[in-house]
């Protein structure tokens, strides 16, 4: 048995270190993007591209479409126009099963969680591992309660996730997205409901792990502040593109009138904090006329 | 009023276009399930547990009825033989209807409302709540993982659950025939083996029960599979569940008992 | 819940649903007749089956010894030609006779068959030469009402 754990583990070692030399080229390349559920165009030409190896974020306001990209990146939806690159494969013009095997190789940390309900806490987080390994049960074991270590709850393996706060369901869901050490992580806002010391751990726990297994993340987030202080580039999203990109110390000394609303949280400024609608006086006054 | 007219032609074309396109819809989605089954025999543990969920928990609910409805059978079918002088007929009237028409067909519809409806729903909730979505993300084919053990549990539970139906029934029959009315044991039984035949009577009410159980099973993992991801179209799937399959049952019901049944 | 929990009660369900299968294949049915690879065919004409349906028994001194297996009409001399498997314990002789007969006055029809004196038997595909035909109650019925009017008119006559 211990002999076959070694063996599994060196097939496993390629795809864990081989990206651990940080280079320029980048993993994931969005190139002229444009998306539309039904009529509503979501994304419009959109540009970026997410070097190995590092920690990007993105950031925009609500409804921009960072779920969206997240979503076409993971090839759940096709765009339009343009093409969608990750690791040099363009995601959106696979075939099922090519499309699953460069899934096996991307965590995604849902916005809600979507934790599997009918199975335990250890049962989440032990899923990717029954589905795509033959590793036996007892090494298992041990993989799940690091990944539960990792984010301070072991303790709470044998509860089901309707026994788990918000706050716990999303660090379950956490460790479920990295429970195979994946070269790509996309995170849906991980510090939502987090308290402040959580949200430090969770916080470097994203960028150690990043660094650790040389994997690449991207990290949609509200959370100026701690977001800046763990990634390595920004992007910002606007109106179906980007509107603003640089290093966090650019971001921090930039005079962009978009930026420095963000990054203040002022609620006057370029960013709209309404979705579209039709004037509100005219909404309201029209409304008692009619 | 041409308009009128004109407007509820074209209502009923839509709703025939849209009924069309969801059975062929339906189809194909069968087709992706029986392309993706090898996980439901690979890893049978995932079907068992289906099976728990379809099957036994509905056991009693099949069983009390299938009693009820045979000793019903027993007092009315009595009332009227007697009338006749054919009172030791009872064990054939009764057998005859139970495995023939009402362990296939009343066992489906309980089935669907039991059953169906719960696979309808838990699938629905998995969609609403991301779930599915998550597995694909995971490289799981949600379609190979949570579809395909849930409606081959419901393809392997329904013949049980129909003959068991059956069985129930005529026990209750004879119950009500022979120990509380008072017919001959010896001729209810000697009557009804002599008129039920194996292969035309009980294995076709077999068959009918798998087709029926294929049916609700097909209909409660695609309605679940399609359901609008919200509480309202959760809800709205898992009646459409009961409604079809109820329908699909009693359509197919009359198709298959032609078929079978004809020139006997 | 765990796998044991979830194995135990699915075997028990299906003891269960196989339990009931046997009870039907065993009590409900009969399961002779299942036993169709021992039997031979034979055949008999008729002027007129009546009822009688495919699958119908077939009896010999009120023993069920096979089934009407199938019903056709010749087309040349419009006779009933009716198929039989009988079981092959029941062997009858070539001289034996066939006549459809009803159970009870309303029941099913069926065909009876007697014995012969022939030393030599009935052999699969040999057709039974003795046949006589249903009795078709509405024929009873007129015929007797005929008799009735022809024996009312010929007493007229002799007044
Ligand atoms: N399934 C859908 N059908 C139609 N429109 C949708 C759908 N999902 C999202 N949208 C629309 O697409 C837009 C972008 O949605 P998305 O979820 O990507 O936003 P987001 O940037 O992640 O917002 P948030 O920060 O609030 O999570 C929104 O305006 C939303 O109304
Ligand atoms: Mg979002």
């Amino acid at each position: 048995m211990g002999c076959f754990k070694i063996v599994v583990l060196a097939q496993r070692l390629p795809t864990l270190f081989s990206f651990r030399t940080v280079s320029s080229d980048p993993l994931v390349e969005i190139d002229n993007v444009t998306f539309a559920y039904d009529q509503r165009t979501i994304l419009n030409g959109i540009n970026l591209s997410i070097p190995k190896g590092k920690v990007v974020a993105i950031m925009g306001g609500s409804g921009c479409g960072k779920t969206t990209l997240l979503r076409l990146i993971g090839g759940q939806v096709r765009p339009s126009k343009g093409a969608v690159r990750v690791a040099g494969q363009v995601v959106n013009e696979l075939k099922q099963d090519e499309l699953y095997a460069l899934r096996r190789k991307m965590g995604m940390l849902f916005q809600f969680g979507a934790l599997f309900t009918d199975m335990s806490v250890f049962d989440n987080v032990a899923f990717q591992m029954r589905e795509h390994t033959d590793l036996p049960e007892s090494m298992i074991r041990d993989l799940v309660l690091m990944k539960l270590h990792a984010v301070g709850l072991r303790g709470a393996a044998h509860l089901l996730p309707s026994e788990l706060s918000g706050g716990m369901a999303r660090r379950v869901a956490l460790a479920r997205a990295i429970a195979l050490d994946p070269m790509l992580m996309m995170y849906d806002e991980p510090f939502a409901g987090l308290d402040p010391i959580s949200l430090g751990v969770i916080g470097q726990l994203i960028r150690r792990l990043n660094d650790a297994l040389g994997a690449t993340s991207i990290v949609v987030t509200h959370d100026v502040m701690e977001s800046l202080a763990i990634v390595d580039y920004v992007y910002f999203v606007s109106a179906g593109s980007i509107v603003a990109e640089g290093t966090p110390e650019q971001i921090r000394a930039s005079e962009m009138p978009f930026v420095h609303q963000f990054v203040k949280g002022e609620p006057d400024g370029p960013v709209p904090f309404h979705y579209p609608a039709p004037d509100y006086r005219d909404a309201l006054v029209g409304g008692r006329n009619a | 009023m041409l308009d009128w007219g004109g407007r509820r032609i074209s209502a009923i074309g839509a709703v025939l276009v849209n009924a069309l396109m969801r059975a062929g819809f339906a189809a194909r989605f069968l087709l992706a399930i029986l392309l993706n089954s090898g996980t439901a025999f690979r890893r049978f543990g995932l079907t068992i547990r289906e099976i728990y969920f379809t099957g036994v928990l509905s056991l009693i609910i099949i069983l009390v009825s299938g009693l009820f409805v045979g000793m019903v059978l027993g007092l009315q079918g009595y009332d009227t033989l007697q009338r006749f002088g054919a009172s030791e007929a009872l064990g054939v009237l009764v057998s005859l209807s139970l495995v023939r028409e009402l362990g296939p067909v009343v066992g489906g519809l309980l089935f669907a409302s039991r059953a169906g409806s719960a696979i309808t729903a838990e699938i629905g909730l998995m969609k609403a709540t991301e779930q599915l979505s998550a597995m694909e993300m995971m490289a799981v084919n949600p379609i190979a993982r949570v579809v395909g053990p849930r409606f081959w549990a419901g393809v392997i539970s329904m013949p049980l659950l129909a003959a068991m139906f059956s069985a129930m029934g005529v026990l209750g029959g004879y119950v009500v025939g022979v120990l509380l009315i008072g017919v001959d044991s010896g001729s209810f039984w000697s009557q009804m083996q002599a008129s039920v035949d194996f292969a035309n009577d009980i294995m076709n009410g077999v068959i009918k029960s798998i087709v029926f159980g294929i049916a609700v099973s097909l209909i409660a993992v695609f309605e679940g599979y399609d359901a609008d991801p919200t509480a309202e179209g959760v809800s709205g799937a898992t009646t459409r569940t009961v409604v079809t399959s109820s329908l699909a049952i009693l359509g197919l019901d009359f198709i298959l008992t032609a078929f079978m049944f004809r020139g006997l | 819940m765990n796998r044991k929990f979830y194995d135990f009660w699915v075997g028990l369900f299906a003891v269960l649903g196989f339990a009931a299968l046997a009870f039907l294949a065993l009590r409900v049915a009969n399961m002779q007749t299942v036993r169709q690879h021992e039997t031979y065919k034979i055949s008999a004409e008729f002027d007129n089956i009546g009822g009688l349906k495919v699958r119908a028994p077939i009896k010999s001194a009120g023993v069920v010894v096979g089934r009407v297996s199938g019903i056709a009409l010749d087309p040349k001399r419009y006779r009933a030609v009716v198929s039989m498997e009988l079981d092959r314990q029941y062997l009858f002789s070539r001289d034996a006779s066939a006549e459809i007969l009803t159970s009870g006055i309303l029941g099913e029809q069926y065909i009876g068959v007697s014995p012969g004196a022939e030393e030599t038997m009935l052999k699969d595909g040999d057709r039974i030469k003795l046949t006589s035909s249903a009795i078709v109650l509405e024929q009873l019925i007129s015929q007797m009402l005929f008799n009735k009017a022809a024996d009312g008119s010929s007493g007229g006559n002799k007044q």
